[in-house]
């Protein structure tokens, strides 16, 4: 038996069984689920190991700062069966933002990690090596987050 | 003599820093090694050096300004990285853009692969010790880049993609420039084998180095003909098709071996797609505006657009948050160069510190285009 591409009704419907108060709006691209930060690597896993999803392709992953949370983008694609889907994990305290990794996973989340974990100081639980990617290891603050002030920097916004 | 060691004498793990300014990295790349003799057990890159956070800056400029800054990441892929923000905006306006410009950009994508492709070959027998490449790399690099001055105005960092369409149109002597330089690359580039490919020397220290599965590839977002010379499909030129890799007809070049000989052919066959895709569009450019209209001040409508294109290193994106605002509320480049580089300490583990050089040169890294 073959498995066939999933649309993007059955995916939906798919996260939903899985995670019912993932928030899930069609996009102008792709399906986008929100889902609380804490199920968001059980739904990846599942996401990843069921045959009917396979998501085995995390071409993009990063972080955004919202006014009221955080946020982890993950762009999933299966290079088996050639459908793409968007999880964003809602992570509600922007003090002590948290997440589990996913670089078991998927490994190329070693490096994206820490950059967002560099650039915006989501802290990834378990990740076997957590430290600034692109900045200094001295450095101050967060200069992805909306709020982050440049001493150096004299231009004003 | 009955006090023969036999057992093997004790090694002691250290550690050696390469880089951060070391000719073979090509940039301010540091990695430090971690060796046993000269085994390597672990190769941890450093990197950040040339970190400008683009993407911040990103969040003050107009669309128009950040396509600006976009040749400044991977400048060897500078026209691609620029249309792969212009086609984004596009994207999000739904414009249409004008055949002429789609056909015109198919050619210029193409052109800025060759050029990229033919200083990564040169540079890497240098990497390997074999100078003549080098020169053989920029001679026919050079007309490419003529070509680009003579149409652009630069020849580094163009400029010449703008959301809607081109800066201005191609110069009278495109065509013809273009139609000389294929004729002479075509005779030019079996010479490429003749150097290195058929080289024994070369050949021992590229065969069965650097290993990278197919499953792993996947894992390690390793895109471009690095990806591909594990047997990952990967080329967004073939899945996503964008401007007009739709209408012509070229092949994806797939490999299984997975080692750095499997990524330097790999590259040699895509020079071979490109000349091909450029004689299929360069008498075929159709007549038309090379620009739709567009207004001074663009506002993306609320949403979230991601574009993917193909540049000579893999697989680049541009993801865009837009809160209808003339800025992007965020932006990210998804840079081919970041991936590959995270599986560098996989490859690179069992192998000799020779051998790392030839690792690296093969999965061909731009250094700000890592550190964006």
């Amino acid at each position: 038996m073959t498995i066939d591409t999933m649309d993007n009704d059955s995916l939906k419907d798919f996260i939903l069984q899985r995670v019912p108060d993932a928030e899930i709006v069609q996009g102008t691209q792709y399906l986008q689920a929100s889902v609380p930060a804490e199920k968001t690597r059980s739904l990846l896993t599942e996401l990843k190991a069921n045959p009917q999803t396979s998501f085995d392709y995390l071409f993009c992953q990063t972080g955004v700062d919202w006014p009221q949370h955080m946020e982890v983008v993950y762009h999933l694609k299966s290079t088996t069966l050639n459908h793409m889907v968007v999880i964003k994990a809602k992570i509600n305290s922007r003090e002590n933002p948290e997440i589990d990794t996913v670089c078991d996973l998927y490994r190329t989340a070693e490096f994206h990690e820490r950059e967002i974990f560099d650039l915006y100081g989501i802290v990834f639980k378990n990740h076997p090596d957590l430290r600034r990617l692109l900045l200094t290891d001295d450095w101050v603050g967060y200069p992805m987050r909306k709020d982050y002030v440049d001493p150096v920097n004299m231009i004003a916004y | 003599m009955e006090d023969v060691i036999t057992t093997p004498l004790e090694s002691q793990e250290y550690f050696i820093n390469m880089g951060p300014q070391h000719p073979s990295t090509h940039g301010v790349l540091r990695l430090v090694l971690s060796l046993d003799g000269e085994i390597i057990r672990k190769v941890e890159p450093h990197i950040g050096y040339i970190h400008r956070s683009i993407e911040k800056m990103c969040e003050h400029d107009s669309y128009q300004q950040i396509v600006h800054l976009t040749d400044r990441m991977d400048y060897l892929s500078c026209h691609i990285n620029n249309e792969a923000v212009c086609l984004g905006v596009e994207m999000g306006l739904q414009l249409e853009v004008p055949e002429r410009v789609k056909v015109i950009r198919t050619i210029i994508g193409e052109l800025t692969r060759l050029s990229s492709h033919q200083l990564w070959w040169g540079v890497m027998g240098m990497d390997l010790g074999a100078i003549t490449t080098f020169l053989y790399g920029f001679r026919d690099r050079e007309m490419i880049t003529d070509i680009f001055e003579e149409t652009c105005g630069a020849r580094l960092t163009m400029n010449y993609n703008v959301p809607g369409g081109l800066m201005f149109d191609i110069h009278p002597n495109f065509q013809k420039r273009t139609k000389d330089f294929i004729t002479h690359f075509k005779k030019k580039l079996p010479e490429y084998d003749d150097l290195l490919s058929n080289n024994v020397i070369f050949r021992q220290r590229t065969m069965g180095i650097g290993k990278l599965s197919k499953a792993d590839a996947i894992s390690f977002g390793v895109t471009g003909p690095s990806g591909r010379a594990s047997g990952f499909s990967c080329d967004v030129r073939k899945h996503h098709p964008y401007s007009a890799y739709d209408k012509v007809q070229f092949k994806e070049i797939l490999r299984t071996e997975g080692d750095c000989f499997a990524r330097y052919q790999c590259r040699i066959d895509e020079m071979w797609e490109s000349v091909s895709i450029i004689e299929q569009l360069i008498d075929n450019i159709p007549e038309g505006p090379f620009k739709a209209p567009t207004k001074a001040a663009i506002k993306l409508p609320k949403g979230e657009f991601y574009q993917k294109v193909e540049t000579a290193r893999g697989e680049f994106g541009v993801y865009i948050i837009s809160e209808g605002q003339k800025s992007p509320y965020r932006l990210k480049f998804r840079s081919p160069g970041f991936s590959n580089l995270s599986a560098l300490n996989h490859m690179a583990q069992g192998c000799k510190i020779a051998d790392l050089v030839a690792i690296m040169s093969t999965i061909d890294l731009v250094i700000p285009d890592i550190d964006r």
